[in-house]
């Protein structure tokens, strides 16, 4: 039975272990029901993920209600595969969480900082699994609220975390509501909600300037989320200030989430096919991919917060992401794709280092990394390995998001924009370089009392630190899962409809 | 406070009043206009009337945040249970047709159940934000006669 339901408990149970987390007193206990829930929902998404790849699309019907007038939930090789990586981050964090949190939130507020937590997650694997573009809407609020929560719950360690969670909110909000008014056009048009159906019924009508608003209201939306390049001001702040393991979270989760719903617009409900989406695709997303990479490395290259450079350095993979998707071919998609899921380990990993260093330091600036490379041995060589992912050394995950970037841009003749990927990845040595260079080779600062982080918050980091490893060494899994996800995309969007498309 | 007895007489025929039609919204909401969220906020204004004539101080008697913390989980939890319901009878999630032998009424019991939880979890949040907004007004001082 429960593998029959399993794409919605996936969700739901997440969501029922949050109000336990509000009713129990003790942050072990909500720690532990919070535990509980992450390691149900990283073990449902694997066997979701398999049964995707074996048996075809999964489709579950809320309150038995047939698509599309009910809510389906919709899981192909697309957004079982992100699913995948929102619960690994996810379990990862909450597992982490413990004493980070113990340290960084109020003893009375910790159960409801697990509740909001939970709220954070289910509302990403909800984004992420159902089929009906106004029930995304509804998931999206739930995790976007509960993560400006989260943010703000960083005033505890710095006031200014109040004005960047206000901040997120403000541009969060506007981008949700862009959605929803792109999303109020298209039903105007085809008054259905259900996306698949929703992408039947809109073709022939690419004429129309009714689809033409919509396409434009819900990419900008979804683009602020993203942070893509001239949108992205409310995230350094927003990830700089709240507490480490929300950073980590975010910063692997919600992003890539945000990057699913465009891939879900872009090719699921609209299409390149239509002349205004590839027009988009390569005056809009090329230029704007390619600043943002450029734009933000080199930001990054001046900052003396070394959460805020790993801020900046997440603005410009959101440009390497649009990269990939402005080549509009199976390549680049699968490109994105495959980097989705590393920039989501490796940066995961990197925030979960710095966190270590906050717990024991109680600062993550630049000066405070000194010398803590003998201090610190572990996390820092996770900090290292994480670092050189992201610059994109073979045998890490990173190098293989680059290598499948450059080649999509070579597929498509675009050499310029394949020695600009390299150009990027150049930035990032020098900015991580600047980070490793104090860890190692500058002294120490006064006090020696530091040591090494307690194991359980290694021990869950080294988790994503490995996996950076292996599947940067044999990057088969990853390949070919991001390839069958950008397939079912770029190339059948519409297989496996309801036969029954309407009254 | 003493000398408001105009208000106070007032406040104390209206709260009744304002309560019951917040049960009449709540669970005429099956037929008519209405339901849990409309309820829920006209029958937490009962009590923020109650609050605003008598203080904050008698409001937190009446309604303390640790008791609307726990109402809050519980409306919650109304509503996913219900939706566990219908997988543990054999259904799928948030099947109502299956709460009862005959489908026209396990919609019914369906949506109260919901709607109950909705109008639970909506009031006990609308106080709780009051007295919250209230207390950091104020400083934390008792009424400001």
């Amino acid at each position: 039975m429960i593998l029959q339901h399993l794409a919605i408990l996936q969700v739901m149970l997440p969501l029922l272990a949050a109000p336990l987390c509000v009713l129990s007193r003790s942050p072990l206990l909500a720690w532990g029901i919070a535990a509980l829930a992450g390691l149900f929902a990283l073990a449902g998404s694997f066997i979701l993920f398999a049964q995707v790849l074996n048996a075809g699309v999964i489709s579950y019907h809320i309150g038995n209600w047939a698509p599309p007038w009910g809510i389906e939930f919709r899981l192909d090789a697309a957004n079982s595969f992100v699913l995948v990586v929102v619960s690994l981050v996810g379990a990862v964090c909450i597992l982490y969480g413990r004493r980070s949190i113990e340290r960084e939130i109020p003893e009375d507020d910790q159960p409801l900082f697990y509740t909001m937590l939970l709220l954070c997650f289910a509302g990403m694997l909800g984004v992420t699994s159902t089929g009906d573009a106004f029930n995304l809407f509804v998931f999206l609020e739930i995790f976007s609220l509960s993560s400006y929560v989260l943010v703000a719950m960083g005033a505890e360690r710095d006031r200014r975390a109040l004005t960047a969670a206000f901040t997120y909110l403000l541009l969060g909000t506007i981008g949700a509501t862009f959605y929803v008014i792109g999303l109020g056009f298209v039903y105007a048009l085809t008054g259905t909600l259900n996306m698949a159906d929703m992408a039947v019924r809109i073709t022939g009508m690419a004429g129309s300037g009714t689809l033409r608003v919509a396409f434009a209201f819900m990419i900008i939306g979804m683009g602020l989320k993203l942070a893509i390049f001239p949108m992205h001001l409310w995230l350094p702040n927003a990830y700089a200030f709240a507490p480490s393991i929300v950073t980590a979270l975010l910063a692997g989760t919600a992003t890539k989430v945000a990057l699913y719903v465009l891939l879900r617009i872009l090719f699921t409900i609209f299409s390149p096919a239509y002349p205004f989406e590839s027009q988009t695709l390569q005056y809009l997303f090329l230029p704007l991919g390619l600043a943002g990479v450029f734009v933000a490395s080199i930001v990054a290259l001046f900052q003396q917060d070394v959460k805020r450079v790993l801020a900046w350095s997440s603005i410009a993979q959101s440009g390497y992401f649009l990269l990939g998707v402005s080549f509009a071919s199976v390549g680049g998609l699968m490109a994105s794709i495959v980097h989705l899921f590393n920039h989501a380990i490796m940066k995961s990993g990197l925030f979960l280092a710095v966190g270590c260093v906050v717990y024991r330091t109680g600062s993550c600036s630049i000066a405070s990394f000194r010398g803590l490379g003998h201090k610190m041995p572990w996390t820092m060589a996770a900090f290292v390995i994480g670092g050189l992912s992201m610059i994109g050394i073979p045998a890490t995950i990173g190098f293989t998001s680059k290598w499948y970037l450059i080649l999509a841009a070579l597929e498509r003749g675009w050499w310029p924009v394949a020695i600009a990927i390299v150009a990027g990845s150049l930035l990032a040595l020098f900015y991580f370089g600047r980070i490793i260079e104090a860890a190692y080779l500058q002294p120490s600062t006064d006090d020696s009392t530091i040591t090494e982080a307690p194991l359980s918050m290694l021990a869950p980091m080294w988790m994503l630190t490995i996996s950076c490893l292996a599947l940067g060494i044999d990057s088969e899994l990853t390949v070919s899962a991001a390839r069958a996800a950008a397939e079912a995309l770029f190339l059948d969007p519409h297989a496996g409809l309801p036969a029954h498309t309407g009254p | 406070m003493k000398h408001h007895i105009i208000l106070r007489i007032g406040a104390k025929l209206l709260i009744p009043l304002i309560m019951l039609l917040a049960l009449y919204v709540q669970f005429h909401g099956d037929y008519g206009p209405g339901g849990g969220f409309q309820a829920g906020v006209i029958f937490a204004s009962a009590f923020i009337l109650y609050g605003l004539v008598f203080g904050l101080g008698e409001l937190r008697r009446v309604a303390p945040l640790p008791i609307l913390m726990k109402l809050m989980a519980a409306g919650w939890l109304i509503y996913i249970g219900t939706g566990y319901l219908g997988l543990a009878l054999g259904g799928m999630y948030l099947d109502y047709n299956i709460l009862s032998s005959d489908p026209v009424a396990g919609q019914h019991l369906g949506i109260f159940l919901i709607e109950l939880a909705v109008g639970i979890t909506v009031a006990s949040t609308m106080l709780a934000i009051y007295q919250c907004f209230n207390a950091h007004q104020s400083g934390e001082m008792t009424e400001n006669e």
